[in-house]
């Protein structure tokens, strides 16, 4: 298990790579990056990202701890950034492997579904306007239940 | 108890800690410690359906024990991924 928080910027591809290349007898690994959108006339310049330093670290660890004990998994990996991001830099990526892929893909999507509202992280986009916090949804609440 | 804000709750508050030495038993006996100091602190807490609370950097509800609580948050509902 790889979990990192950090406020600098990642290699998705050496990351991908080196996660790919250390597992021995995993056939399937998925990955998931998250991108800041570049919104184009809605003049998105940056997004702020703030996180509970500490607390992060510990959500972080028991959603994956709870992934892996869900799902038959070789591996994870957690990389979530914070500080000031662009329009299309890299906020986040996880990776699972296991020996089938069904293992992989659920594990992923499990992974992301509890990152976004379980894990204490807060968006503020700044635009031309402004800055507003982004707020939560339902849906991103909702998603939980069908775990 | 160290007291963090985060967020939105952080930027109404005007900080980002306080200490609290008056031993509230529950996170709402806390909450109501803070209403009474300053307006903008009823201002961050006016509506707490929008608000979320850890103790000991673990999610909490608002009637939790604080009895052996050292730090207490409250922020937004979260926005990762």
């Amino acid at each position: 298990m790889d979990i990192r928080v950090q406020e600098a910027a990642f290699d998705f591809g050496s990351e991908a790579n080196a996660f790919a290349s250390r597992q021995a007898g995993m056939g399937a690994v998925v990955t998931f990056t998250g991108i800041v959108r570049d919104l184009g006339t809605a003049s998105l310049s940056a997004m702020e990202i703030e996180h509970y330093p500490g607390m992060t670290e510990k959500a972080l660890e028991k959603i994956a701890k709870d992934a892996s004990s869900r799902w038959n998994l070789g591996d994870i990996l957690i990389i979530h950034r914070y500080g000031r991001l662009h329009p299309q830099e890299m906020i986040m990526m996880v990776a699972t492997a296991s020996r089938h892929r069904a293992d992989a893909f659920q594990a992923a999507e499990f992974l992301m579904d509890f990152l976004k509202s379980r894990a204490p992280f807060w968006k503020k986009e700044l635009t031309r306007d402004g800055a507003d916090w982004v707020e939560a949804k339902d849906e991103d609440e909702a998603a939980l239940t069908r775990w | 108890m160290d007291v963090l804000y985060f967020a939105w709750v952080r930027e109404r508050v005007g900080r980002a800690k306080d200490r609290v030495d008056t031993n509230p038993a529950t996170v709402m006996d806390l909450i109501e410690d803070l209403r009474a100091r300053e307006p903008r602190y009823q201002a961050a807490f006016a509506d707490l359906s929008a608000l979320r609370v850890a103790v000991d950097q673990e999610l909490a509800d608002f009637n939790a024990s604080l009895k052996t609580a050292r730090e207490v948050a409250f922020f937004p509902p979260m926005t990762g991924g």
